[in-house]
């Protein structure tokens, strides 16, 4: 199958960085805080390189959606074997309420604009945790789709995919074009070689705006205020089973 | 496979996300914990930022989890190393027509100083494979160059430096291996000391005299492993670098291809001071990456240990400490890079700068991890913590690859010869 894929990679605050809220509540430092790409969307791009590695498609397409510093992380992508990339640029106000709904507006955009076969996400993000933007541009673009992936296989105008799901493992065959989101166990990414990065240099990566491709990033959320979770409290110890009942019951709970 | 493992301080990842990580807190070195002023990566170029990312990430998943192992069961690395010559780690200034990666001196410089964060003594180790790489490549002839440069880009053959002997260390121009030319082979007679990888490598460049006395006299042989005549000696027990085995190489008699020296005859000893002074830079670069991972721990240690009913990080002695620490790692990684850019402009300064990069980098790192040391108290001197394995071994960047007393002689004299 000839074929483009889009990955969408999402630059977020490195998983080691201890996080901090800002003191007036409204989110977290970002400001001098290293960041690197998410990586449920390190393995999403590691397996679209694969598909092209076997033949199965033809071209991997890096796409992010934010600031000026997204271009370090579709520079990763395309480090790792991605051919080109595209960067729809959002910041300021924008980029602060830029969210699964926005994103997969613009996705389900470029996905139409590039004809692509196949739009492959990272699960979720770290930062927010939304698991959303895969499903919302499958709903967009009315492509099937096939989310928490540990195994895809192409075949011819379809695609299998074991999906990791509460009870277990899942099979589904769906048709392509479809939407596909990266679970963790679905491969592991591998390291930019020192070549490759070289080679990165010189790949393209197109500037947009989301005006251009028709989308209205209003957001429909206001995020009223960020907290840090309640510090554990310490707990109590009791003699006997009644105590416990006791206790339960003093607060409020049986 | 991605592999999972219970983490404790990064709770924010709910359910294992990093791949082979095991953030025990202050036993793993949190390489990728960040204290900004500190961050390795200010002023360096995207490109420069991608390399080092990728070094991070290998030391931190490759190396770091068995740098203590690797000390303890004095292991050679291998696979490790071959994974990290996969990268194009193994060549990384050799050029790219014999299978060399082709950066710069300062991009050699970032790969190590992230690398040695996982384990010093590997990348030590790596480092002076390197170096003996780019030595045959640039003095070696194009059927030299081709003969041996992609096995050791590749890490499919490995490689050790050989200058020192039991009765020339600083004094290296006063060597006494010969080399005495019979037909086309030269009859090696003697024994080196102190040849890090020997014993497990397979390529030696050995500094010889095939001359009279004096620096003029010295040539540059490759002997490869297998050639009758060559033996080593016993595994030395070192305090630290006990990843890299360090043996005594002997020559008995022998027999090496004349086709095997570099350079003309009495061009050694011009090429082992050419081959040194990127090793120095290489050398400053491990003992940064040591101090700046050190740095770290010592910092995550006084935010959680308390004492006197507070945490270590309120007193104001331990905090100005610290601020000591990172001060001097900035200025130290600042004086590397320099040297780094001067070396590969061929600047007329650059042997000296190189040589006070050596200096002034391996004794202030060593004094930041030996204060990172302190700062932890009593589990600073236990084996379960990673930061004395740190000060073991970056105490020997002090000593090799031209003392730090020979590295004031070069400086010295730069100064006070008129020229």
């Amino acid at each position: 199958m000839s074929g483009r894929v889009l990955v969408g990679v999402k630059r977020v605050i490195d998983y080691a960085v201890k996080i901090r809220v800002k003191p007036d509540h409204t989110g977290v430092v970002t400001d001098g805080v290293k960041h690197s790409m998410n990586p449920f969307c390190e393995i999403a791009v590691e397996e679209a390189v694969k598909l092209k590695e076997k033949k199965l498609i033809q071209e991997v397409v890096a796409v992010s959606c934010g600031p000026q510093q997204s271009q370090e992380t579709i520079r990763t992508a395309l480090a790792m074997g991605a051919d080109r990339g595209i960067h729809v640029e959002v910041s300021g106000k924008d980029y602060d309420s830029l969210g699964p709904l926005q994103v997969s507006k613009i996705l389900a955009a470029l996905a139409k604009k590039e004809e692509a076969q196949l739009v492959i996400l990272g699960k979720q993000a770290i930062d927010d945790d939304c698991n959303q933007t895969g499903q919302m541009t499958a709903a967009l673009l009315d492509w099937p789709q096939g989310t928490f992936a540990s195994e895809v296989s192409l075949e011819a105008g379809k695609v299998k995919v074991v999906r990791e799901i509460d009870g277990g493992l899942e099979t589904i065959k769906i048709n392509t074009p479809a939407v596909l989101t990266a679970d963790l166990r679905l491969n592991t990414p591998r390291y930019a070689t020192l070549p490759n990065i070289m080679k990165a240099k010189k790949k393209k990566i197109a500037n947009m705006k989301p005006a251009d491709l028709g989308v209205d990033l209003t957001s429909r959320l206001e995020v009223l205020r960020v907290d840090e979770p309640p510090q554990r409290q310490a707990g109590m110890k009791v003699e006997t089973v009644e105590d416990l009942v006791g206790k339960l019951k003093e607060a409020g709970k049986v | 496979m991605a592999v999972v493992g219970p983490l404790s301080r990064v709770a924010r990842l709910g359910r294992n996300i990093c791949r082979n990580h095991r953030l025990i807190f202050n036993k793993i070195p949190q390489q990728r914990g960040i204290a900004s002023c500190i961050d390795p990566s200010y002023g360096l170029t995207d490109e420069q930022k991608e390399f080092q990312k990728v070094a991070f990430d290998f030391a931190a998943n490759e190396m770091a989890p068995h740098m203590a192992e690797w000390d303890q069961k004095e292991t050679f690395p291998v696979e490790t190393m071959r994974k990290a010559a996969q990268l194009g780690f193994g060549g990384i200034y050799v050029r790219p027509d014999v299978g060399g990666s082709g950066l710069s001196r300062l991009d050699t410089s970032i790969i190590f100083e992230a690398l040695s964060t996982g384990c010093v003594s590997t990348t030590a180790y790596i480092s002076i494979h390197n170096m003996c790489a780019w030595m045959i490549d640039t003095f070696g002839d194009n059927d030299q160059r081709e003969k041996f440069c992609p096995d050791l880009c590749s890490m499919e053959k490995f490689a050790s430096y050989c200058l020192t002997e039991p009765g020339s260390g600083s004094d290296a121009a006063s060597l006494l291996t010969s080399a005495q030319k019979k037909g086309d082979h030269y009859i090696l007679n003697g024994s080196k000391a102190f040849i890090s990888g020997g014993g497990d490598t397979d390529v030696y460049v050995v500094m010889c005299r095939t001359g009279g006395k004096g620096p003029k006299g010295i040539s540059c042989l490759a002997v490869e492993k297998g050639t009758p005549g060559l033996s080593f000696g016993k595994k030395e027990k070192k305090v630290g670098w006990n990843s890299q085995p360090t043996r005594a190489v002997i020559f008995e008699d022998c027999a090496v291809p004349a086709a095997n020296r570099l350079g003309e005859e009495g061009q050694g000893f011009s090429i082992a001071m050419k081959g040194l002074n990127g090793g120095r830079i290489n050398i400053a670069s491990c003992s940064l990456g040591a101090a700046h991972a050190s740095v770290l721990l010592a910092r995550d240690h006084l935010l959680v240990r308390k004492q006197f009913g507070e945490t270590l990080a309120n007193s104001q002695f331990l905090q100005f400490k610290l601020a000591e620490m990172a001060t001097k790692l900035v200025a130290s990684r600042l004086l590397v890079r320099a040297a780094a850019a001067a070396l590969q402009e061929n600047r007329p300064d650059a042997v000296t700068l190189c040589s006070m990069a050596k200096l002034f980098v391996t004794d202030e790192c060593f004094n930041i991890c030996n204060q990172a040391l302190q700062m932890h108290g009593g589990y600073g001197y236990l084996k379960d913590y990673a930061v004395q394995q740190f000060v073991r071994d970056i105490r020997v960047h002090q000593i090799l690859e031209g003392t730090n007393e020979v590295m004031r002689m070069i400086i010295s004299r730069n100064l006070l010869t008129e020229s």
